[in-house]
């Protein structure tokens, strides 16, 4: 049994903690199951699934810290563990940004787990393939597509008390549709904690409808066009602004935050007016893990107000230097990408084509490379789907470019926006953007 | 919560610390432990022939056993301190099948008689439930076994045999070097892997490999917050496939280049190169702007090897031209019908470019590959004509072929092995020919070394790449650095731009150590050796912006 009941994981973590003699000592564990399906050519070629139960000790003495985990569970083995962490830490060198541990938070509720994801097995996962693959066979397109979904818990405990547990599941599926005579590509991507919501053949025929609509592509100049980034496309270069939401890298006057002569740019209107960012842990559209990763109950936070910036994430050893309250990022999934809630519009994409007298659609883009840190300019290209607008209709299929741009100045050239909706952890609305800087072209399919 | 983000959120209450969780590749243990053996070879053995026959049993027609015990060490610092230290292990057996003419796979870390015997069975019935949807039956491509065998990387010095400390007190040293020169902030590491694999197969290959790869790095960033500019320079150095020796700054493998510091081969001085890149990032914060245009391109090995591994290396990937990896990495251009034709110029008649999983120093220096081919060197581009794709057992035959080219690679006994990328590289010039006799034969150009911001499409056409310092050339001389450059090109016109190539002298290697591909995404680590190398007539554009 992979997910332990938040009663069985704090026995487990009170008895570790009762071996410790360091100063202090931290238990978390890990228990979850992982699998997936991957096909393509219209046919399976993998799929697996992984089962994991894993604990982890970090001990303290002063500012030295030593780690070391385990998959086994019995007292002997969880003693033995504890004592080669504390071994580990004793000759570790002194880090001194380390924070002492925290004493019990209070955390909010959380809607991380969905039953339905729990219950996925390997029938399921065949049959949101053959779902998928039942549409594209036979009538000249392939697909290639996949499935990842996780079911699991992660509990911790402290030497001061604190504890906390949580269950969650996600799902991540995606799916390429290309015309056989390679000419035509379609893409779409849905991500979700709970699996009912999640239909393969309908995220298939999206991608189907795409690979067939752009297979006649015309090559036409690169330049500044409007464009209308559906919400996956301005997902891929919002996520790259959020990550630089950081107080420690501002003030250290490396980061497209910090304000010359010194200081951060909090209080200085980066953005249109209409740019609101937002997270709130109680979303239930986009549930997150109740804390971050310095253990601190997640708040609801503005980021960016009417285009003002308003905080920068403060992780506690820069707060307690800097002496302000520390605040956590939004922390969605993954690497700090999600998590986060762009004020929308309500604009559809429908609407932004009509009122559109020359412009492009773009579905995702590709490749995205850094370019300038200190500009936040970046280099990538569209994929999979990428039309010519003109007199307020979609005239035709265009071979994709590739774009230098940068998401501060893609926030300032705003047009319109429509509806946010779920794209890699976050709420991303459509946007209509001017002036977006296409540098060259591209045969690639 | 996924395993990678567990592993982050372990990292809870340890500040920087949280950081080295990032690089973890197992689970933690002292650097002790690194140093323990494994499990004999011939318990190995009797283990895997246990997963031979117990997939034979149920009605495998083929099966190949990888046990194999990853070890990696990391330490990371930062100016003055140590950020984190990081020792793992993750050891496992992942098996390989084929049933019903359908691959099937399984892998656990439960390493007995009875953990492989099940793991072997779970193997054939994933097989057998996925042949339902097959529609393409496995060929695989022979492979005579190879008996009993072993193989090792040539390291000199076992690098988790090096104390912590000295690696602390080197990385210290560099970041001290770096700050005394005007550096503001510098971020310094060495990751260091070894993988005790040991192979098995149904024709007859008892494989046992120590493999072993190093890469140290930093990054250098110089800070003008008056006027609210930064820039950064990364280390010179690149991962190999070596020992702890290449730490040793060994004056023969400096090399003075035309921009007239020190660039290095297969021994790296650390030290050395902080102090030119604190000097070099205060310099980029001023550097002229480049003016966009047309401009020849000197390209030093360890930039260059990078625009190979993009623009040669992926699109020659055989899963990639297939389709495999449709969804993701994307496609190729390079089709089967070009490669049929004979007559494709990538490039011009000056670029010879092979591929190996053989050149000793190289990250992907392998006695056999995790299918049990035996490694070896071939052609991929002949007098600028695309002659053949890197492939596997089961792709030969899409190919015509007979032989697999030994591409097989897993980054752990819990992934299943597939086509990877070899080290793929660009022959040297026939004539005596050095990177200062290149410079004085451009009139107007840049010089540029190291990596940089990278970006191609996802057939492989159309390209971007920075890179880490820029000179501009003028009349043959070096007049001074630029900033702001980036070149765009699309790979068939930048390879056939190609006129001139340095000789054998100046052939060296730039690795990447964490090559991502598949679903779910496996990393892996490939050399590129190159001459420094001349591209005429490249589209550069500025990349410096106003918010």
């Amino acid at each position: 049994m992979a997910i332990l009941t938040k009663e069985q994981a704090k026995q487990i973590i009170d008895k570790v903690l009762s071996y410790s003699t360091a100063d202090e000592m931290e238990v978390s564990i890990f228990g979850g199951r992982t699998g997936n399906i991957r096909y393509a050519r219209n046919t399976v070629n993998t799929s697996g699934e992984t089962n994991e139960i894993r604990l982890s000790v970090n001990s303290v003495y002063g500012k030295k810290v030593g780690s070391s985990s385990t998959n086994e569970m019995d007292d002997a083995s969880l003693k033995k563990l504890v004592a080669r962490a504390e071994e580990i830490a004793k000759l570790a060198p002194e880090n001194p940004e380390y924070m002492p541990m925290l004493g019990p938070q209070t955390y909010p509720d959380s809607t991380t787990f969905s039953p339905a994801t729990d219950k996925i097995d390997p029938d399921f996962r065949a049959q949101v393939a053959a779902d998928s693959i039942g549409i594209t066979r036979g009538d000249d397109l392939t697909a290639a597509g996949y499935l990842e979904d996780f079911s699991g818990f992660v509990a911790s405990g402290n030497s001061k008390g604190q504890f906390n547990y949580n269950t969650s599941t996600s799902v991540d599926f995606s799916v390429t549709v290309r015309t056989t005579d390679g000419k035509g590509s379609g893409y779409a991507i849905r991500d979700f904690n709970d699996v009912s919501l999640l239909s393969s053949k309908d995220v298939t025929n999206i991608a189907m409808q795409k690979a067939q609509a752009s297979s006649t592509a015309q090559a036409i100049e690169p330049g500044k066009y409007t464009v209308i980034l559906e919400p996956t496309a301005a997902g891929d270069l919002l996520s790259l602004l959020t990550r630089g939401f950081d107080a420690r890298s501002a003030d250290e006057g490396r980061s497209f935050m910090s304000k010359k002569g010194g200081g951060t740019r909090i209080g200085e209107k980066l953005f249109d007016e209409r740019v609101t960012i937002t997270s709130d842990p109680t979303n239930t559209e986009i549930p997150m893990s109740p804390w971050d990763g310095d253990g601190l109950p997640r708040q609801k936070t503005t980021w960016v107000e009417n285009g003002v910036v308003k905080n920068l994430a403060y992780s506690r050893y820069w707060a307690e230097k800097q002496g302000v309250a520390p605040l956590s990022s939004a922390g969605g999934r993954g690497f700090g990408g999600g998590g986060y809630i762009f004020a929308g519009g309500d604009e559809s994409i429908a609407d932004m084509i009509k009122s559109t007298e020359r412009g492009i659609l773009v579905t995702r883009f590709w490749y995205i490379r850094a370019v300038d840190p200190q500009t936040l300019l970046f280099t990538g290209l569209t994929r999979d789907g990428t039309f010519y607008i003109e007199d307020g209709k979609i005239k035709f299929p265009v071979k994709n470019f590739r774009f230098n741009e940068s998401p501060i100045i893609m926030l300032n050239n705003i047009e319109s926006m429509g509806k946010p909706q779920r794209v890699g952890g976050s709420l991303i609305p459509p946007m209509k953007i001017r002036d977006f800087t296409f540098t060259s072209l591209s045969d690639a399919v | 919560m996924k395993r990678r983000d567990f592993i982050q959120r372990s990292g809870m209450g340890l500040g920087a610390l949280a950081t080295s969780g990032l690089f973890m590749m197992g689970n933690p243990v002292s650097a002790e432990q690194l140093l323990e053996p494994g499990i004999d070879t011939a318990a190995k053995k009797l283990l895997a022939d246990t997963a031979l026959n117990a997939a034979k049993a149920k009605g495998a027609t083929y099966t190949d056993v990888r046990i194999g015990r990853y070890l990696s060490q990391s330490v990371f610092t930062r100016e003055k301190n140590v950020q984190g230290i990081s020792n793992a292990e993750t050891f496992g057996v992942g098996i390989r099948v084929i049933a019903n003419g359908t691959w099937g796979f399984s892998a656990t870390s439960d390493v007995t008689p009875d953990g492989i015997k099940a793991c072997a069975e779970t193997a054939v019935a994933i097989a057998k439930a996925n042949s339902k949807l097959q529609t393409e039956p496995v060929v695989l491509a022979p492979e005579k076994g190879h008996g009993e065998v072993t193989w090792n990387t040539p390291i000199v010095k076992n690098p988790m045999e090096i104390p912590v400390k000295e690696k602390i007190d080197l990385l210290l040293k560099a970041n001290n070097a770096a700050m005394d020169n005007g550096a503001a902030f510098v971020n310094s590491a060495i990751f260091m892997i070894n993988e005790q694999k040991y192979f098995a197969s149904t024709d007859g290959s008892y494989i046992d490999q120590d493999i072993h790869r190093l890469y140290p790095t930093f990054s250098v960033t110089a800070v003008n917050k008056a006027a609210g500019g930064f820039r950064s320079r990364q280390a010179l150095s690149t991962p190999m496939g070596m020992g702890y020796e290449y730490m040793d700054g060994l004056a023969k493998d400096k090399i003075m280049n035309p921009a007239g510091f020190v660039s290095y081969n297969n021994s790296y001085d650390i030290v050395e190169d902080a102090i030119s890149a604190a000097k070099q990032a205060k310099e980029k914060i001023n550097a002229k702007s480049v003016t966009p245009g047309k401009y020849d391109l000197v390209l030093d090995p360890d930039h260059l090897g990078l625009t190979i591994h993009e623009s040669v290396g992926h699109p020659l990937e055989l899963d990639r031209v297939l389709g495999y990896e449709a969804n993701y990495a994307g496609t190729s251009f390079a089709t089967l019908d070009k490669w049929k034709s004979g007559d494709f110029k990538y490039g011009s008649d000056i670029v010879n470019i092979f591929a190996d999983k053989t050149q000793d120093y190289s990250l992907g220096n392998t006695g056999y590959d995790d299918e049990g081919v035996k490694c070896k060197e071939w052609d991929l581009i002949k007098d600028g004509v695309l002659v053949n794709y890197q492939a596997i057992r089961d792709q030969v035959a899409i190919l015509g072929g007979t032989e697999s080219n030994g591409c097989a690679f897993a980054d752990s006994w819990g992934s299943v092995q597939f086509q990877r990328m070899p080290n793929v590289s660009l022959r040297p010039g026939t004539e005596k020919y050095s990177p200062a006799d290149m410079v004085k034969d451009v009139e107007k150009g840049i010089y540029i070394l190291g990596r940089g911001s990278f970006s191609i499409d996802q057939q492989r056409y159309n390209f971007q790449f920075g890179g880490t310092v820029f000179y501009e050339i003028k009349d043959g001389e070096i007049v001074g650095m630029l900033e702001d450059v980036a070149y765009q090109s699309n790979t068939q016109e930048f390879w056939n731009s190609c006129t001139k190539i340095c000789d054998k002298d100046d052939y060296r290697f730039m690795g990447t150590f964490n090559d991502g591909k598949g679903q779910p995404s496996q990393s892996s680590a490939v050399s590129h050796g190159s001459s420094t190398t001349r591209f005429d007539g490249v589209n550069v554009i500025n990349t410096g912006r106003n918010i």
